[in-house]
């Protein structure tokens, strides 16, 4: 198979905008943190674009796989650190050019440029790789290596820089004079002065020099010096002049996407990993396009987690489940008990299963959608001269406009700024909708009628620890439908129960 | 070049950690009259002196005899370690004057203070050689042999000559000459200063010459960022050099910190002798003993700090202790008991930090540590009681205490009734002999003494009592005698209230 990208398997269009679910699901942070110092890859819109085929996703999986193992992982950023320094070595159009410089420049770009692409094919040669990407672009490097581009394009770098490094030369300035000569064996004058106070020599001292920090711009006055060692060496830098013209163009641009993409694989690994040292776990979701029967064992808000890994908090991971008709979890308990967290985490777990990450969780079997909608309420908007009761309907009319029997929607604490009849109304009403649309759905509400509304609900309640109902456990359980666990537990915790009210009132 | 004139192969560390318990030491001992008496005002010399005696007792014997005959030395040529001390301080004084190095970044700003200071130093080792010149020969100590020797066979001429010869080429008044290789970005690398002055000039002059080898530019005289690129080039040519000369400043500096520390303690030595020597009071060099043997023997020894005190000579002690770990010592308030504990105790420190010692002879072994427990004023941080606050004085003291060490008691224990100090005290001292330390308790727990006194089947302790003529004047001498019972309070009451 020839290799063209290991992030598509079949072309794909990128999106460039930010899907609008990112906002509401927190995601904005998530993806700016991942991508962070990877601005030069310009990674945002491979995160924007959710992948359609089950075989693209298993194709990103795969090679993801084959990146958690270190050995690959660390050769694989050992090449980006090595493209990103030989784009660094590039002349800069913009700054003083000196020719003999700006010569130079490109050959040493050009020596890191081959140096990256031998000892990564060096290093991915005897490693156990199994996805079918990462095997093809193996392939790909190896021909590349032997086509005679690469081969001559490496012998003339190599003479080059042997002949150059091979130079020394003199400078003797005094006062405004400058001379410049090819060099003769001296001996270092400041070993010779420290050799005269070594009897008086001790441990320990105080550093004089001065820092010189490496600085690879020239000015006018060592460009002229430079003049002059290419007087006193006219063959070599003749070579140079003559390499430069006919490697002006020498990167492969497969290999160029290449770098590019395979950042997508870093980034998300990189992230994930100081979430995983705090004992969360990861894993690769079955994707499932038929069947809407997905289950998570622990999964979590990952937005979420990287605040309160940072924090040293603990973090609380939620299952979730639906089993044969069931496709709309209605959430509902205690406010801060967890209830946007866990819409949150379906929408995010289904969103990353569908660029091919691995996702939060022990395992997971996730549907792969074809959009989907989030509706979390909304700070009231001045500058549109609707109601926000309007501006809901609207938006949530657009959603069950647009979505298929193949979307999700994710509806968070909606209709609340209406009375509670109104807002019992509509509800039913835009359930009735919903139902029939067939859609997977996770719908925040605070409103006890949907609650058992048709077989394809299930009730999901945040809880309160059972001593204490003071305390969030933050755990989302399946619960029957009552709507009473929450304030069973308040009058518990001031004896107003039946039984402590019995105990208490002592006729 | 090294100045090895306290350890005969090391250098005196003034950042040395002192003992723990330093502060009781100065305290009980009062050695600060004694520390004045060696420094006069001068800071430096007092701190020296504080940090080399009480250091000193963790000195070996060879140390101990090393620093014996240096100061045999000094008391014999006073002017002329006088005279040392003064050149050592004056290149400390002239590095403040001419060192601006610290506070200038460029290298060639570093360069030219440091061959102005190294010029200064380089006559001030000149004086020091000079001095080894004319005195050698009036000193035997291994310590000043080989000081002098050292200074006579390192500051040769010709040295000096090399040193002038570097610090005139490092002037570049020919121009700069540094080779460079070619690296990334063809830039220059790896600069070198090579030597272009004398006879290396006219070598690379005859290169130059050939015309055809080289290239030359001029930068122009109204070009600002020219010349300071070149400047800048330069600095970093000479960077190197530059601080390695300054750095080589820094050394000698080092040698002349450290050597006018190591005269600081025998400065201080020379000032006490002076004044002791001023009343008349004798001193000895004390023969030191191994750690093993337990021995105590001298003759008028005195305690020093007291004598400085009252600025007259006064009446010594004369014992001969041997093969015993425990001195009790009884008798008279006021009656030299104290005074005696003191003297034992200053006496230690002195002979283990080489010094001569406040008797006309003594001999001891030494210990490696020394420890004070004496009774104290209230306890003014109300919150512990007086034998809480004794007890736990003890217990901090049995947590450090090693082998070998000498323990001075000063009416310890005794803030509770006869019976249970006595007990106390007891247990304590019993145990303290058992592991064969050194013990000197001065008591007026008559039980206790009394019980020492009657069970000393093996002979291992011994018994002073401070004297009392008949006519209840104190003679402040101590004398090998049976623990009396009483210990004539009624005759201090009576002379204080000049009752009778």
């Amino acid at each position: 198979m020839a290799f063209s990208s290991i992030l598509f398997k079949n072309k794909t269009a990128l999106i460039s905008e930010t899907p609008a679910f990112f906002v509401d699901l927190n995601l904005v942070q998530v993806i700016n943190t991942v991508i962070h110092g990877k601005e030069q890859y310009n990674l945002k819109p491979f995160f924007n674009t959710c992948l359609r085929d089950p075989e693209a996703i298993v194709y990103r999986q795969e090679t993801m796989k084959d990146m958690e193992k270190d050995e690959l992982f660390n050769c694989l950023t050992a090449f980006a650190t090595r493209m990103y320094a030989m784009r660094q070595q590039l002349p800069n159009p913009k700054a003083n050019n000196y020719k003999y410089q700006d010569e130079r420049f490109l050959l040493d770009a050009v020596n890191t440029y081959s140096t990256a692409i031998h000892s990564l094919s060096g290093d991915l040669a005897p490693m156990n790789i199994k996805s079918s990407g990462l095997l093809a672009f193996r392939e790909y490097l190896v021909r590349y290596i032997q086509s005679p581009v690469f081969t001559s394009l490496f012998n003339d770098t190599q003479k080059l820089l042997t002949d150059l490094s091979s130079i020394k030369y003199c400078v003797l300035a005094k006062e405004l004079k400058v001379q410049v000569a090819s060099y003769r064996e001296e001996t270092d004058y400041s070993a010779e002065v420290e050799r005269t106070f070594e009897k008086f020599k001790r441990e320990a001292i105080k550093d004089y020099s001065m820092k010189f920090t490496p600085n690879l711009q020239m000015n006018h006055v060592e460009a002229s010096i430079l003049e002059g060692v290419a007087q006193l060496y006219p063959l070599v830098f003749q070579q140079l002049s003559d390499f430069c013209t006919k490697y002006a163009d020498f990167q492969d641009e497969t290999i160029i996407t290449f770098d590019r993409e395979i950042q997508f694989y870093i980034a998300w690994l990189e992230f994930i990993s100081k979430l995983k040292q705090s004992g969360l776990s990861f894993s690769y979701p079955e994707i499932t396009s038929n069947n809407k029967n997905i289950y998570s064992h622990e999964g979590f808000d990952v937005a979420l987690a990287y605040k309160l890994v940072k924090e040293n908090k603990p973090i609380v991971c939620n299952d979730f489940y639906l089993k044969n008709e069931e496709r709309i979890f209605i959430v509902s308990g205690p406010n801060q008990g967890g209830k946007t967290t866990f819409a949150r985490t379906f929408g995010q777990l289904h969103f990353l299963a569908a660029l091919g990450c691995l996702v939060p969780g022990r395992e997971a079997k996730l549907f792969l959608f074809d959009r989907l909608f989030t509706h979390f309420e909304k700070q009231e908007n001045i500058t549109n001269l609707r109601s926000k009761l309007e501006d809901d309907l609207i938006r949530i009319h657009n959603i069950v406009q647009q979505a298929t029997t193949n979307s999700i929607i994710i509806m968070n604490e909606i209709l609340s700024s209406t009375t509670l009849q109104d807002a019992v109304f509509l509800s039913k009403k835009l359930m009735e909708k919903i139902d029939r649309l067939d859609v997977l759905c996770v719908w925040v509400t605070f409103i006890d009628e949907l609650l058992s509304f048709s077989e394809k609900t299930v009730s999901v309640v945040s809880t309160v620890e059972p001593d204490n109902s003071t305390i969030r456990t933050f755990k989302i359980e399946r619960k029957p439908a009552d709507g009473l666990a929450f304030a069973l537990s308040i009058a518990e915790k001031y004896h107003v129960t039946y039984s402590a009210l019995r105990n208490r009132i002592k006729l | 070049m090294k100045v090895l004139l306290l350890y005969e192969n090391r250098d005196f560390d003034l950042k040395a950690p002192l003992p723990w318990n330093e502060k009781e030491l100065m305290q009980d001992l009062e050695l600060n009259i004694l520390l004045n008496a060696m420094a006069g005002s001068d800071e430096f010399l007092l701190e020296v002196a504080m940090k080399t005696i009480l250091t000193g007792i963790t000195n070996d014997l060879d140390t101990i005899i090393y620093r014996q005959g240096i100061i045999q030395d000094c008391l014999k040529n006073p002017s002329v370690i006088r005279l040392l001390y003064d050149i050592t301080e004056g290149a400390l004084e002239s590095r403040k004057i001419g060192w601006f190095g610290v506070f200038s970044k460029y290298p060639s700003s570093i360069l030219s203070d440091a061959i102005g200071l190294m010029e200064i130093f380089s006559d001030i080792l000149k004086q020091l050689r000079q001095v080894a010149d004319e005195h050698v020969n009036k000193f035997q100590s291994d310590g000043f042999n080989r000081f002098f020797t050292m200074l006579q066979k390192e500051l040769s001429d010709t040295y000096f000559e090399e040193i002038n010869t570097n610090l005139e080429s490092l002037k570049f008044r020919d121009g700069i000459l540094i080779s460079y290789e070619m690296g990334n970005g063809n830039k220059g690398i790896h600069p070198r200063l090579h030597q272009y002055h004398g006879k290396r000039k006219s070598w690379w002059q005859r290169l130059f010459a050939k015309k055809e080898h080289i290239y030359t530019f001029n930068i122009h005289p109204r070009d600002v960022g020219g010349a300071r690129a070149l400047s800048e080039l330069t600095n970093e040519g000479i960077n190197l050099v530059a601080n390695a000369l300054a750095q080589s400043n820094d050394h000698i500096l080092h040698f002349f910190k450290l050597l006018k520390t190591e005269l600081a303690f025998y400065i201080g030595c020379l000032n006490l002798h002076e004044q002791l020597a001023k009343m008349q009071a004798p001193v000895c060099i004390p023969e030191p003993i191994t750690h093993m043997e337990r021995k105590h023997a001298f003759k008028d020894l005195y305690d020093p700090c007291l004598a400085l005190k009252m600025g007259k000579r006064i009446i010594g002690n004369e014992i001969n202790v041997l093969n015993k770990n425990l001195v009790i010592i009884t008798g008279a308030n006021q009656g030299g008991k104290s005074t005696f504990l003191r003297s034992i105790g200053v006496a230690q420190l002195m002979m283990q930090s080489g010094m001569f010692v406040p008797a006309e002879n003594f001999q001891a072994n030494l210990c490696n540590s020394l420890f004070t427990h004496f009774k104290r004023e209230e306890d003014t941080t109300m919150n512990s009681g007086k034998l809480d606050e004794e007890l736990s004085r003890m217990s901090d003291i049995a947590g450090q205490i090693t082998g070998d060490s000498l323990l001075l008691f000063n009416e310890s224990f005794a803030a509770t009734n006869e019976r249970e100090g006595s007990e106390i005290a007891r247990q304590i001292v019993t145990a303290l002999q058992e592991k064969n330390l050194k013990v000197f308790y001065v008591t007026h727990l008559y039980q206790f003494a009394h019980n020492f006194y009657n069970n000393n089947k093996e002979d291992k302790a011994i018994f002073l009592r401070a004297e009392r003529q008949t006519d209840t004047t104190r003679t402040f001498k101590l004398k090998v005698a049976e623990p009396l019972q009483t210990s004539y309070g009624k005759d201090v009451y009576y002379k204080v209230f000049e009752e009778t």
